[in-house]
């Protein structure tokens, strides 16, 4: 398969970067997209050029370390996969396809595809945790009874990768979807409620914080996120913050 | 802002006053129905609406509220929103994961606040200087035949219709939306959002219905 490729390229943070096009030939559709971008970074050393710098670790869907917005969309065309599970399959030989950086004010590119996703963790940090003490009287999680309903709902919503596809689909970069996910994990499971109400006021706090934008309800974030995460999760999100700041 | 100091708060906030709105939209839809069917009722009723104290001093100005915080809200998200992406995508798909009328809140809410300038111009300060600047003596008669004088020309028609098309675009997304927004969302929402999009539809196609019927009436025969 032969492609022709436009990457965002830029050599750092604070460089400012364009868009350079690469043709690639020999590519076969059982590769994934990434080791696309390996056959280009080969072809790139060779030639003693710079290869192009991209996020990747588990190549098995899991880890969220890749991102690239292909075409237009993160992860690429297809759906309910990450960009290591995307295969050249889904393009057709004499494409173009443009790649680029996930785009957010708060993703701030660190080099060519590479953005800054620490946001995240700040808002993960901010409350995404239930405190348990360790002192050895520690109630194991499995002798406390969870209706199968709200158990099942809490582990979807516990599946969210934290790529940040979310933020990359939305036109308003908002990041709503992670962070509901992650305070809905928690607010479903009864180890979570003690700290549900300053949980979801400052892990919102931590989001608005962080600049991302406001959710105008569009829902591009559900259809991109590799790991479907529902919008019930911002309607639950939207729920305990106007009840917690009820209870002031 | 203080109370709408959170991106939630905006949004709950957003959400009310488009639900209040919306209401209001009923309510208006109703009363103009009536020119269609019977002109004496679309009389009594409008002067009723016109001449109520709780609805000219209440009512009339917590609408005027809800319209002019509805829209300078939306800009003030709109503002935010294009600041939280400072470089623009090469090529962005929206059309892949979300609808048109998702997208383009700013542009028919923009339409839809044209269209209320020409509205208020046509109906609401006429009506503002034929009551409280000249004073004129009360008359219960009045209100049909001037309703159907500002439907004579064709350009003004034209204008309302394609004002509701893009009303109808508005609601499509943002009346099933704002139940999302308020944190409505459970086995009643698939329905709630149909019944979102119906009145999304039938109420400004039922306002196009009675802008075309008030014009066409009154075409020579």
């Amino acid at each position: 398969m032969k492609l022709n490729l436009k990457i965002w390229r830029q050599a750092n943070a604070d460089a400012k970067g364009s868009m350079q096009t690469y043709p690639i030939d020999g590519i076969d559709g059982d590769m994934s997209f990434l080791e696309m971008l390996d056959v280009l970074n080969e072809d790139l050393i060779n030639k003693g050029d710079e290869p192009v710098v991209f996020d990747h670790d588990c190549r098995e869907g899991i880890c969220g370390s890749c991102s690239l917005q292909i075409n237009g969309e993160p992860h690429g065309p297809d759906r309910l996969v990450t960009t290591c599970q995307l295969h050249m399959r889904m393009f057709n030989d004499g494409d173009e396809i443009v790649i680029e950086p996930f785009r957010a004010k708060a993703f701030p590119v660190i080099k060519d595809l590479m953005v800054d996703r620490s946001s995240f963790d700040r808002i993960q940090q901010a409350g995404g945790y239930v405190s348990v003490n360790t002192s050895g009287n520690t109630i194991d999680a499995n002798a406390t009874p969870i209706e199968k309903e709200h158990a099942d709902e809490a582990f979807e919503a516990a599946t969210c990768i934290g790529c940040g596809a979310c933020v990359a689909a939305c036109k308003n970069a908002s990041a709503m979807l992670f962070t509901s996910a992650k305070v809905s994990q928690y607010a479903l499971l009864p180890q979570g409620q003690v700290e549900a109400s300053t949980r979801v006021l400052n892990m919102v706090a931590q989001m608005d914080k962080e600049g991302f934008g406001n959710c105008t309800n569009t829902g591009a974030c559900e259809v991109e996120c590799p790991k479907g995460i529902s919008l019930e999760n911002i309607a639950r999100m939207n729920r305990e913050y106007l009840a917690a700041s009820a209870k002031g | 802002m203080g109370i709408l100091s959170s991106s939630i708060a905006r949004k709950f906030a957003m959400a009310l006053s488009g639900m209040f709105l919306v209401f209001f939209l009923g309510q208006h839809f109703v009363i103009n129905l009536t020119s269609v069917i019977d002109p004496d009722t679309f009389n009594s009723w409008s002067h009723f609406m016109g001449n109520n104290g709780l609805v000219q001093f209440a009512l009339q100005p917590v609408l005027i509220f809800g319209v002019v915080f509805h829209f300078v809200m939306g800009f003030v998200l709109e503002l935010r929103n294009r600041n939280a992406r400072v470089v623009s995508y090469a090529k962005y798909n929206g059309g892949a994961n979300a609808s048109w009328a998702s997208r383009n809140m700013i542009i028919s809410g923009l339409v839809i606040l044209a269209f209320l300038g020409l509205h208020f111009y046509d109906f609401w300060f006429p009506e503002m200087i034929h009551k409280y600047v000249e004073s004129n003596p009360l008359d219960p008669t009045r209100y049909y035949a001037e309703t159907v004088h500002k439907f004579e020309s064709p350009v003004r028609v034209g204008l309302y219709v394609i004002a509701f098309v893009l009303l109808a675009v508005h609601l499509w997304h943002g009346f099933a939306s704002s139940f999302q927004s308020v944190g409505f969302n459970n086995k009643y929402s698939v329905a709630l959002s149909k019944f979102a999009k119906a009145y999304a539809i039938v109420i400004p196609v039922g306002f196009i219905f009675i802008a075309l019927y008030l014009h066409l009436n009154q075409l020579p025969h």
